[in-house]
């Protein structure tokens, strides 16, 4: 298990726990307006610790698995590149600018959260993050709508469980991943009967 | 704001649980922290939580440091280090050692399955988030205005998502919403 790496990087070295932490750090520096295309250039363009294939699997899997995508993406390629320890290299690379930048969005919060002014500026902001939101949902729910299968109804299930009847996330998952996921296994034998 | 071993304890324990259910990452389980702090223990009101929420937006790094706002105003500096820890480290740990056997399961059917299953669920789970968050911050025609043209102006064109936030902020400042 301590070895680096089942799929070794392609053309370069692999990076020192060093390289991991500072890599990432980084990236959180840049990283305004999102991480990931920091990411992907710094991995697999700039320095080649891995493939472009590699990295797009990568990402399918961190999209998928539970927890803060981008910080589970940190662990999986710390991880490749190093181990566990190269893991623990990467994440906190990663978490420490984010971490001090909202500690002191909230000590400036709590203090001069009541202030007129901020509160203006905050309920013009609040709607606009809201509709960042629900962009992102559209464009990731829009390929679901286009082929018949029970998809649509899964999603439009689960948000109206959670967003509109607000039931317990926990109790939701119990019902809906075992549904949805015994659906997509019986459809999937259906087509290769 | 003061941080005794209770509630330290109550936040690491929840937001541990919420990251191992968040399917989709952190948008996933808005209504869940907004269930659980203002709903259940009346750790803030709703209006904290939406500026909470438009901060983590509005600030560099990952949407996730909403926890770190949240422990924060829950219990300071070390509610705000519990809560990032919670939902940062558990999924962390598991996402390393998935990331070692997934690769060998690519073909399996039951792969397959679950991941066929599980995308729907967590599309729907950030759609709640939206359904929530717009609940909760729009209360007249000009933030519903906001709201509406965010979402457009993401969805069709490519603009940095920070020119609409300091848009929609100045647009509050002048007190238009």
């Amino acid at each position: 298990m301590s070895k680096p790496s089942t799929l070794p990087p392609p053309a370069s070295a692999i990076p020192t726990h060093a390289e991991l932490f500072l890599a990432f750090f980084k990236i959180t520096l840049s990283g305004f307006g999102g991480t990931l295309p920091w990411t992907r250039r710094m991995f697999v363009e700039e320095n080649r610790w891995m493939t472009a294939q590699e990295f797009n699997d990568i990402y399918a899997l961190c999209q998928f698995l539970p927890g803060p995508n981008i910080v589970n993406l940190t662990s999986v390629f710390g991880s490749r590149m190093r181990g566990p320890t190269g893991a623990a290299a990467a994440w906190s690379g990663f978490l420490i600018v984010p971490f001090c930048v909202m500690l002191a969005a909230a000590m400036l919060y709590e203090r001069y959260g009541n202030v007129e002014a901020v509160r203006h500026v905050l309920s013009g902001v609040a709607p606009a993050a809201a509709g960042l939101i629900i962009a992102t949902v559209v464009k990731m729910a829009k390929p679901m709508f286009r082929s018949f299968g029970p998809a649509p109804f899964v999603l439009l299930g689960t948000a109206v469980a959670i967003g509109l009847m607000r039931w317990p996330l926990l109790l939701v998952l119990i019902v809906m991943a075992p549904l949805s996921i015994g659906i997509a296994w019986w459809m999937r034998s259906k087509e290769t009967a | 704001m003061k941080a005794d071993g209770d509630i330290l304890l109550t936040l690491a324990v929840q937001f541990a649980v919420m990251s191992l259910l968040a399917l989709g990452g952190a948008n996933a389980v808005v209504p869940e922290m907004h269930r659980q702090a203002v709903e259940l223990r009346g750790w803030m009101n709703e209006r904290e939580f939406t500026d909470m929420f438009a901060i983590s937006q509005a600030a560099p790094g990952p949407n996730v440091m909403l926890v770190t706002l949240i422990g924060y105003h829950v219990a300071g500096f070390a509610g705000a280090v519990v809560t990032t820890l919670a939902m940062c480290g558990p999924t962390a740990v598991l996402a390393h050692f998935l990331g070692r056997t997934w690769d060998r399961f690519r073909d399996r059917p039951w792969r397959v399955a679950v991941q066929a299953g599980v995308v729907p669920i967590s599309v729907g789970l950030v759609g709640a988030s939206a359904i929530v968050l717009t609940g909760a911050a729009v209360h007249n025609w000009a933030a519903a205005i906001i709201t509406v043209t965010t979402a457009a102006v993401a969805y069709w064109s490519r603009w940095n998502p920070l020119w609409l936030i300091a848009m929609a902020g100045m647009a509050g400042l002048s007190g238009l919403v």
